[in-house]
């Protein structure tokens, strides 16, 4: 593989809310576009164009131009078996890999496990946002969940650095393990230590961090960042999440104001994170995806669009061999789904490709099935 | 009056309730314990000291039942006198499930909760009449897509596994596949006028209809029984079976008594207290399924009173908790939709249970981030002196003397806090830190923080994570 990489990390943002696959990546030329867009078209000549065919919305420049550096592999017509058009349901979808039934395993937490059987190291897993996502949740695998970086950590709430030194002292004793005291016992005691221990080594990530890029002021762009801080401190960590506030995407209406301003934010923060990884030389150790829980409706509502299917997803990296994956969806009109997207190409194969062929994992048991894998990691 | 009475009270109502604040553990206590589980066990009878009125103007959104549910639910949680009628409810709601993910309809899932205020301590036989006509779980388990000839067996099966039987008792299986398709057949018919999804076509409440034309009239074989059975005489069936019994009682042991090893495992793990579970299967049958009568048993035994901090407490019950003992939101004011998002955050959303299986209990409610989270929540509240709950433990505290040692007031804070106990080491280190001064002016400026810090360190205790 390539000179600089070490361990494969998989960094995953959660785009929430569902954002308008149509207008994300364009088919510019379709005649039907412009007809189920009258408010929302984009103008041919705007649209990033990516072949002759389809392209990125203006607003995703950054994107562009780490696609026109072969970095980024588009995955078009992604989605699962039987849509659900539910934001929660459409997420746990994601985050189970478990379409059919209700699942409660996590599938990053599955990789986690896998990564770290003997739970050696209490960060190999982090995630930036307020609560785990479920994709990172499993019984008996530790994951930290930061809200901030800057002030992570237990009892973040008392006064005065003595005092909350000294509690934090008494905590540390207070989890101490005592002999004899019960499974439930233990188990809560070496959470303590390992929330205590996962903070403690956390909080360094931003004393130790420096850099050129700037990134932007938004929660998400911090969150990001902070991503970058933690890869490049070193920990170990293998698997970092985060995403944009639930419901950010949702753009039922206004969409002409609110969808170019998060796409503007949110490549802005990814080639940020690109660069800064860069400046650092860890690049090539990084692989990002970038997934939203279904597509909205084709066919426009005069502001905005509605809940629909088939969505589009991303994979950006060193790693990557950039291009167009997936067929396009049709847009006639008899070969839409209800009104949207038909999907093409089920989301796990875009996730076994990245655990087999990125994390050398075994896609199939985590997955709990075989799924045709892409060739988008090099 | 001694202590000791009011420690049981405490514990009474934390797990009968969402705890209570020292005013309310005297005034029970007074009262008596058996008096206090009949009145806990009759809401209806006794005023609740809900202000709706007031809150509902206040949260107008509640009135549509369109958005702010969670809400509405937390905020009878914090401020209902009836408790046990708030707790049954999350009981049921975490057995009995549905997630909003699926329904999309929290007028729909509203009308469930009522009905599982109205239900949930009568007799069980009803109670599952109730829910398999409830609309919100025809739809969330697929019943009205089950068809006289053409079946899905889903609301058939999770009845026999999950809200009655269970898959198993004592190593051995309560039912056949064959038995879940011809308790499928019997519900067949039973489905719902207004489907519930919102989108595209706007919500509306759901509502049962039991439509005969699409009911399998055939006979059918269930559980040994034949007969042409519709879905209630399948009920009747299921009621009747030792492993219902088992069932309900191992459920209700877990959630008031003492943590237990997940449902999936019960068909071959035997339950933690066999004498507690036996004297609930006998009060099952001879109250003829009454909830009611097996809650007075269980709240009423020694098995029950003797289990203190033998359950961690479930996300909800932290968060209610901890405003409870603060005397927060006990009157409207804005900005009360984050509650639900700390419940979330700690692992626990309200009307989303991750799946029909429920929420998993115990340990399980337990990982780093959560971990973070419920501590620092916790922690939070207990030190902001803005609140009554917070101010009446440091006035009570002062009302000892012109000073006071670290040890009474370490074991002052544990009490009004609802007679938390710490293991030895524990109690001892908090001692120490809270004696490294010599002796405490209760009159001196910097007393009320010396109180909320020792809270602060008492609720970061894992002891502190049990109720």
């Amino acid at each position: 593989m390539t000179s600089n990489k070490k361990d494969p990390v998989l960094v995953v943002l959660q785009m929430s809310g569902a954002y308008d696959a149509v207008n994300t990546i364009i088919p510019y030329n379709d005649p039907h576009y412009a007809d189920y867009r009258p408010v929302l078209k984009v103008a041919p000549e705007d649209v990033l164009h990516i072949n002759d065919q389809v392209g990125f919305h203006p607003a995703m420049k950054p994107m562009k131009d780490l696609y026109d550096q072969g970095k980024v592999a588009v995955i078009q017509g992604i989605g699962y078996p039987n849509p659900i058009r539910s934001h929660f349901r459409s997420m746990d979808i994601w985050h189970t890999a478990e379409p059919d039934k209700m699942g409660t395993e996590g599938w990053l937490g599955k990789a986690v496990r896998d990564l770290d059987p003997n739970k050696e190291n209490v960060l190999t897993a982090v995630s930036f946002g307020r609560g785990l996502p479920r994709a990172l949740a499993l019984p008996g695998v530790s994951v930290a969940s930061v809200g901030e970086l800057d002030t992570y950590g237990v009892l973040t709430g008392i006064d005065g650095e003595d005092q909350r030194l000294e509690a934090l002292d008494i905590f540390a004793r207070m989890y101490s393990p005592l002999i004899g005291s019960g499974p439930a016992n233990d188990y809560l005691s070496q959470t303590g230590l390992d929330a205590l221990k996962g903070a403690d080594t956390l909080n360094t990530a931003p004393l130790t961090y420096s850099s050129s890029v700037e990134y932007g002021g938004s929660p998400f762009a911090q969150w990001v960042k902070n991503i970058s801080q933690v890869h490049l401190a070193e920990f170990g960590t293998r698997v970092l999440y985060t995403g944009l506030n639930p419901g950010a995407f949702d753009t039922h209406a206004n969409q002409n104001i609110a969808f170019p301003k998060l796409w503007g934010e949110v490549t802005d923060a990814v080639s940020d994170l690109y660069e800064d990884l860069k400046e650092h030389h860890k690049n090539e150790e990084v692989v990002i995806l970038m997934f939203t829980e279904f597509g909205r409706r084709v066919q426009e509502n005069g502001s905005g669009t509605d809940h629909g299917s088939g969505s589009v997803a991303f994979v950006i990296g060193d790693a990557v061999k950039g291009g167009v994956y997936g067929d396009y969806p049709s847009l006639e009109p008899g070969k839409l789904d209800e009104g949207d997207l038909k999907w093409n190409n089920d989301f796990r194969s875009t996730y076994a490709t990245l655990l087999d062929k990125w994390m050398g994992l075994d896609d199939k048991a985590i997955l709990g099935g075989s799924y045709e894998q892409f060739d988008f990691i090099r | 009056m001694g202590d000791n009475d009011i420690a049981l009270m405490a514990h009474l109502m934390r797990r009968a309730g969402f705890g209570a604040r020292y005013d309310e553990l005297e005034e029970r206590a007074a009262k008596g314990y058996e008096a206090t589980v009949e009145e806990l066990l009759h809401p209806d009878d006794n005023p609740d000291g809900l202000e709706l009125d007031l809150a509902e103007r206040y949260f107008i959104e509640w009135n549509h039942h369109t958005r702010g549910l969670p809400e509405y639910v937390a905020w009878r949680m914090i401020n209902s006198r009836a408790a046990l009628s708030e707790k049954i409810t999350l009981f049921w709601h975490g057995i009995l499930c549905t997630a909003d993910s699926k329904t999309q309809s929290y007028i729909t899932s509203y009308a469930e909760l009522e009905m599982f205020r109205r239900c949930g301590m009568g007799s069980f036989r009803d109670l599952l009449v109730e829910i398999s006509r409830d609309p919100a779980m025809i739809y969330y388990l697929d019943n009205c897509l089950s068809h006289k000839g053409a079946i899905n067996e889903n609301y058939g099966r999770e009845l026999l596994e999950l809200f009655s039987m269970g898959v198993g008792m004592d190593g051995k299986f309560n039912y056949t596949e064959e038995d879940v398709k011809e308790c499928a057949r019997a519900f067949t018919g039973w489905t719902i006028a207004n489907g519930i999804p919102g989108q595209p076509y706007g919500r509306y409440e759901a509502r049962f209809v039991y439509n005969a034309a699409d009911h399998d009239e055939g006979e059918k074989t269930f559980l040994g029984e034949t007969g042409n059975f519709n879905g209630e005489d399948v009920i009747d069936i299921i009621c009747k079976q030792p492993a219902t019994a088992r069932f309900l009682s191992r459920h209700l042991y877990r959630y008031f008594v003492a943590d237990d090893v997940q449902v999936p495992s019960w068909m071959d793990t035997p339950p933690p207290d066999p004498e507690t579970i036996k004297m609930l299967e006998d009060e099952y049958f001879r109250s003829n399924y009454n909830i009611r009568s097996m809650l007075r048993v269980l709240l009423n035994s020694d098995a029950f009173k003797n289990a203190r901090f033998s359950r961690i407490k479930s996300p909800i019950e932290t968060v209610i908790g901890t405003l409870r003992l603060a005397g927060d939101w006990t009157s409207p004011k804005p900005g009360f939709e984050w509650i639900f998002d700390e419940m979330k955050y700690m692992g626990q959303e309200i009307f989303n249970p991750p799946s029909v299986e429920g929420w998993h209990t115990g340990q399980e409610w337990i990982d780093g981030g959560t971990l973070v989270h419920r501590i620092n929540f916790t922690a939070e509240f207990v030190a902001n002196l803005d609140h009554p709950g917070i101010q009446d433990i440091v006035s009570r505290l002062a009302s000892n003397g012109p000073t006071i040692t670290g040890e009474q007031l370490v074991e002052g804070c544990l009490r009004y806090m609802g007679h938390y106990e710490l293991s030895e080491e524990n109690h001892r280190m908090l001692i120490r830190q809270a004696s490294q001064d010599g002796e405490l002016d209760t009159s001196s400026k910097d007393f009320p923080e010396r109180v909320t810090k020792t809270m602060q360190m008492i609720v970061s205790t894992k002891e502190y994570l049990y109720a």
